[in-house]
This record gives C-alpha cells, structure tokens and sequence, in this order.
C-alpha cells in the first residue's frame, strides 16, 4: 500500500486518525446510530430496552388517532378512485379479478381502488401493422409481398382477458393468412391481377383466425401495398416488361414502314397510269393527226398526180442530200477502177464539211433504184 | 405492560394474516385451483374468478395464465413425400382448460406445457408433410393439414394435459436456401422464355406487316403495270386504225409517201455519206447537161 509506506497510518485515505483501530470504530458510529434511532421516534420505538418514561406516553393508542389515520387513509383511497375515460377508450373493469359486464364510458369515472381494476383500451384508433415478406406461390415460384394490416380493437373486454399477446397474435394470423392466400394463387395471379382479390382473400381469413384466438380485434383494412418477384429475379420481370414493349415497338415500326410504302405505291400506280394514258392519247393524236394530214395530201393528190408525185418526190430527195456528204461516181462509162479515200473522207475532213464525221455509216442509195419505176 | 402490548400487537398481526389468509381473489386473466394439503380441491375448470374464501395455511392456491397463449415454434427443416426439404415455421395457440391436469402434468409451469406442444405438434406436422407432396404441402391441402393436426393435437394434449389446443397454423414455408437459388434460377429461366416470346411474336407480326406491305406493293405496281399495257395497247389500237383507215384510201400512194418521208427521216442528221451514180432519176437533168 502506498500510503503506509513512511507515515504509517497517518494518511489514511478514510480519515482516520493514526493508532485507532478501524472495528472499534464501527463499533463506536453504531452504538451512536441506535442512540439516535431512539431519540427519532420519541422513546415510542424502544420496547426491547424501555429505559425512557416518555416511551410510555407515545405508545398509547387514542381512539381518535386511529379514527383520523384511518380518515386520512380513506380520503386518499377515494381520491385514487377517480380516473379519466378518453372519448376514444373504453375502460374495462375488473372487480377482485371478476369483469364486469358493463365497461366504462368516456368521462370522469369513479372505481373502488384496490377493489376494482381499470383497464383502459383505446377503441376507435385504427391501428396499422406492416409486413413484408418472400413466400411461396401455388407454382413453385417465390414472390415478395408487402402488406399492410390496419384494425381496430372492438371486443374489449376479450382484448384485455382473453388473450394474453393479441399484437402477436395478429402478426402470426397475418402470416399465416397471407401465405395462405398467396400459396393458393399462381405468381401470375398474384403479381398482375390478384391485388385487390388478395387484400379480400387474406382480410377474411385474418378475421377468422382473430376470432378464433378471441382477440376482440376487427381487421378494418388489408392493403396489399407491393407484391414483386424478389430482388434476385426482378431484372428478368423487368426484362419481360421490356419485351412486351418491344414487341409493340417491332409490330409500330413496320405498321409505319407499310404505312409509308403502300400510299406511295399507289402513287407510282397512278403515275404509271397515267403515262400510258398519256403515251394512248399522244398515239391517237399523232395518229390522227398524221392520218388527216395524209388524208388532206391524198385529196390534192388525186386531183393532180403525176405533178405532185414528183414533186414530193424531189422535195424529199432535195432534202436528203441537202443534209448528207455526196461523192458522185460515173461508174457507168467505163470499167475504170475508182478509188475513193473513204476513210479520209470521213476521219480527216475539215469540220466545216458536214460529210466527214468519222464513225458515222455511209448509206448507199443508188439512184436508179427509185427512177426506176 | 410491554409484554402485554407486544402479546396483543401479535396477536393481532397473527389474526390479521391469517384472515387475509383466507381470502383470494382469482383474475379474469387466471386460472386457478385450490390446493388442500397439496391435495387438489377444485373441480375441473377450476376456481371461478372473483373474490374467495379458503381455509387459511392449509388452503393454497395456484394460478395459472387463463389467457389464449402462443407457441411460437423455431423454424424446422420437414421433408415431404417427394423428400424435398421445407423450413417450416408453425405457431399454436392454446389456453388452459383443465387446472386441474394442467396441474399435474406440468407441475403448472407453462414453459413445460409448451416444449411438450412443441413435441407433439412438431412430431405433428412431420408426419402431415411426410404423407403429401410439396404442392400440396404449399397450397389447396393446407387448411385440412391444419385442421387435422389441430384436431389431433387438441384430443392429445388435452387429455395428458388439460390444454385445449386451438390452432396450430402455418406462419412460414420457405425452401432452404439452396432450394432457393435454384428457384430463383427456374423462375429467371421462365421468364427468358416469355420476355424472348413476347419479342419474337413481336417481329413476327413485323415481319408479316412488311411482307403485307411488300405484297400490296407488289400488286398494285403490276396492277398498274397491267392497266397501262392495256391502255397503251389501247392506244395502239385506236392509233392503228386511224392509220389504217386513212391510208388504206389510197394503198400505192401511202407506200410512196410513206417511203419519201422514211428517206428524209434516214438521212436528216446528215452523218450520212451518199455514193451516188449521176445516171439515178434525180440527176437526169445534171447528167444531160455534162454529156452536151
């Protein structure tokens, strides 16, 4: 110890002083302790020593001190009895244990204390109980559920005797209920069209378990809030939701393309159409046309035709070799050889003569052909 | 004096207890039997609830929770008829209904009375799920599971007992985990196929729209095709006939007129070439003159 290295005992952290030894000191605080314990209670206390005249006095017990304790304590017990009833409670009333069949309306209410036992039950809030779970549907899939239970407390005097932990109960009955319902169902029922159905489903059943476990509880709501596949396959659901988009999107875009490609179609029909209407009526006006312009010529030539045989005859042929390069060859005289630089004729000519164009055929006509007849 | 007053103060204290002693009250909440030298005095329902008179000292009484009560079971492995695993989690609810053997068979210690429940519900149920399939198990048989088992358990435990069992429920059936994965992996495969089916109907029915399309578009262009021909053969034939009908006025003249018409048209670019002998038709005036 380090205080008793040097000085002893004089530095004894109690306070002590050196050389006293700590027991008879306790001694000591005890016997004065007992001293004042006797002075407290006025020598009334002390019926073991009974040293003390005064003892005697305080001990004596007056009708009227009885009367007034007892006064006292009546007052104070009555003054307990008195309780507030909520507009939303019902209190229900146990007298030794026993309830009673009437339970307390909302007001000031007055109960014999320690006779009567009052509990208070809030009876119109609609209390909600939330629950989220992975279960199993009727094939074998797994789906996650959210739900929310809201209910009510009605049968109060079951709610406080009958059952010993009616939120649990409730918890379980929902379990129970929910899995029930959802493990009668196919993954697809449930996940697209059984939510209002499965809220019903579930809210019956709850109810009959709940009065079967007499809990005086009223389920006023079962809101089915989620039902999802769980996080493991929900990016295939998505993907299945993508698809059926897809698939609208596919059938959109060809409906646009067929949109777009019969009308103009049709167009190019009429089109076509039109150009041979267009190519019939240029060939019958042409036709015609040529047809009355023979007709009007054979009129005239009729009248006169040897002149005008001759003279169309003429014209046309004046016309062609106005257009056309001529070589004139006397062939008829002699039987002399004749060369002719046809291929400078044509290839080498200066571009002012009309005749020498190279590549160009040359066409024979023998003039006696035509005089001939 | 002292001794005399303490004397009464004890008496009186002694009397006190003792007629509080002979007095107790039994909660709506309770159920409760009265004990007689250990000897159990109650009938089978027990005491009523209310306030009571007993003999004091040799009178006990023992309280018992009257309440409905739950047995919250642990979740346990089960296998079905197939022998595939199933995590079961159950619960019952029971209330006291005989004190009396209540009393004896568990000494009125609820922890007891629930382990044995546990037991038998236990041995229960795996009996129920060994007789039938998963499906079965899951779904439509679940009420009768649950009703028989009920229906047995309540005939057992109340006659070891004295408990009425009121329900024995289902609250989770889950498959183990690895049953899980594989689960999950089936229901991502199932869901492949109909996000694949969905797209392939999807172009399918593109397909054909186009292909329609393409037909429509086929037809109305040989439709056209078809009308035009005709008429243009129409034309033709219109035009035909007039030809026809105005030069068939005059055949010989038509050749002629025709053929000078055909010369001029033949040689109008003038890239023709012309070897011509002077002696034709048309130079015969040309020739005479060179020949005087």
């Amino acid at each position: 110890m380090a205080w008793s290295d040097n000085d002893g005992r004089n530095r004894d952290p109690w306070g002590n002083r050196g050389g006293e030894q700590g027991p008879p000191d306790l001694d000591d605080a005890f016997r004065k302790l007992h001293g004042q314990l006797r002075g407290m209670f006025g020598g009334g206390g002390g019926s073991g020593s009974g040293s003390g005249s005064s003892g005697k006095k305080g001990f004596r017990i007056s009708p009227k001190l009885i009367l007034i304790v007892v006064l006292i304590l009546g007052v104070i017990w009555f003054a307990l009895g008195w309780y507030q009833v909520d507009a939303q409670e019902r209190g229900v009333v146990l007298r030794f244990g026993k309830v009673q069949e009437n339970f307390t309306e909302p007001g000031l209410r007055w109960n014999p204390k320690f006779i009567d036992e009052v509990i208070k039950v809030n009876t119109t809030r609609i209390n909600s109980s939330e629950h989220s779970q992975q279960m199993l549907t009727e094939d074998d899939n797994i789906v996650k559920v959210d739900l929310v239970v809201q209910y009510r407390i009605d049968g109060v005097i079951q709610y406080v005797v009958d059952i010993r932990e009616p939120e649990e109960s409730l918890k379980h009955a929902t379990e129970s209920a929910i899995r029930h319902v959802v493990g009668s169902s196919t993954m697809a029922a449930v996940i697209t069209t059984g939510r209002e159905v499965l809220g019903d489903d579930v809210m019956a059943r709850l109810q009959t378990y709940l009065d079967r476990y007499e809990t005086g509880i009223v389920v006023v709501g079962v809101n089915i809030e989620a039902v999802e596949p769980p996080q493991e396959v929900q990016a295939a659901f998505d993907d299945v939701q993508k698809a059926k988009e897809d698939q609208v999107k596919f059938i959109n875009e060809a409906s646009a393309d067929a949109e777009q490609l019969v009308p103009e179609a049709r167009g190019e029909a009429s089109r076509i159409i039109e150009a041979a209407n267009a190519y019939r009526d240029q060939v019958i006006a042409l036709a015609q046309g040529e047809a009355d312009r023979f007709t009007k010529l054979l009129t005239e030539y009729q009248a006169a035709k040897e002149v005008t045989r001759d003279r169309l005859y003429i014209t046309a042929i004046e016309t062609v070799l106005q257009s056309t390069s001529i070589v004139m060859v006397d062939v008829s005289g002699g039987n002399n050889l004749l060369l002719l630089p046809l291929d400078q004729l044509l290839r080498g000519g200066s571009a002012s003569s009309s005749a020498t164009a190279s590549n160009y055929p040359i066409t024979s006509l023998p003039g006696s052909t035509r005089s001939g007849q | 004096m002292s001794v005399k007053n303490i004397v009464i103060v004890v008496v009186v204290l002694l009397v006190g207890a003792l007629l509080l002693d002979a007095f107790y009250i039994v909660d709506e909440r309770q159920r409760a039997i009265l004990l007689r030298f250990g000897d159990v005095m109650s009938p089978d329902e027990g005491e009523l609830p209310g306030l009571h008179l007993k003999f004091p000292i040799a009178d006990q009484v023992k309280y018992f929770d009257g309440r409905v009560l739950t047995r919250d079971a642990t979740p346990e492995r089960y296998l079905t008829i197939e022998q595939k695993p199933l995590i079961v989690d159950w619960f019952a609810k029971w209330r006291i209904d005989n004190p009396r053997d209540y009393y004896t068979a568990t000494s009125g210690i609820e922890e007891s009375a629930n382990a044995r429940l546990q037991a038998r519900v236990s041995q229960g149920l795996r009996d129920q799920i060994g007789k039938r399939d998963m499906h079965e198990v899951i779904s439509g048989e679940r009420d009768q599971l649950m009703q028989e088992l009920t229906n047995e358990m309540n005939i057992t435990m109340m006659d070891e007992f004295g408990i009425r069992v009121i329900d024995v429920r289902v609250k989770r059936i889950d498959l183990p985990d690895e049953v899980s994965s594989a689960v999950f992996e089936r229901m991502n495969s199932e869901r492949e196929v109909e996000a694949r089916q969905y797209r392939a109907t999807g172009r399918e029915r593109a397909i054909e729209i186009e292909a329609d399309a393409q037909r429509q578009v086929t037809v109305i262009g040989a439709e056209a095709q078809r009308d035009a021909e005709r008429i243009r053969g129409d034309g033709d034939a219109q035009a035909t006939k007039i030809y026809a009908d105005a030069y068939g006025q005059d055949k010989e003249f038509y050749e002629f007129y025709r053929s000078i018409n055909a010369y001029v048209n033949v040689f109008e670019d003038g890239r023709s070439l012309l070897v011509l002998d002077p002696s034709s038709e048309f130079f015969k005036y040309l020739k005479r003159d060179i020949a005087e």
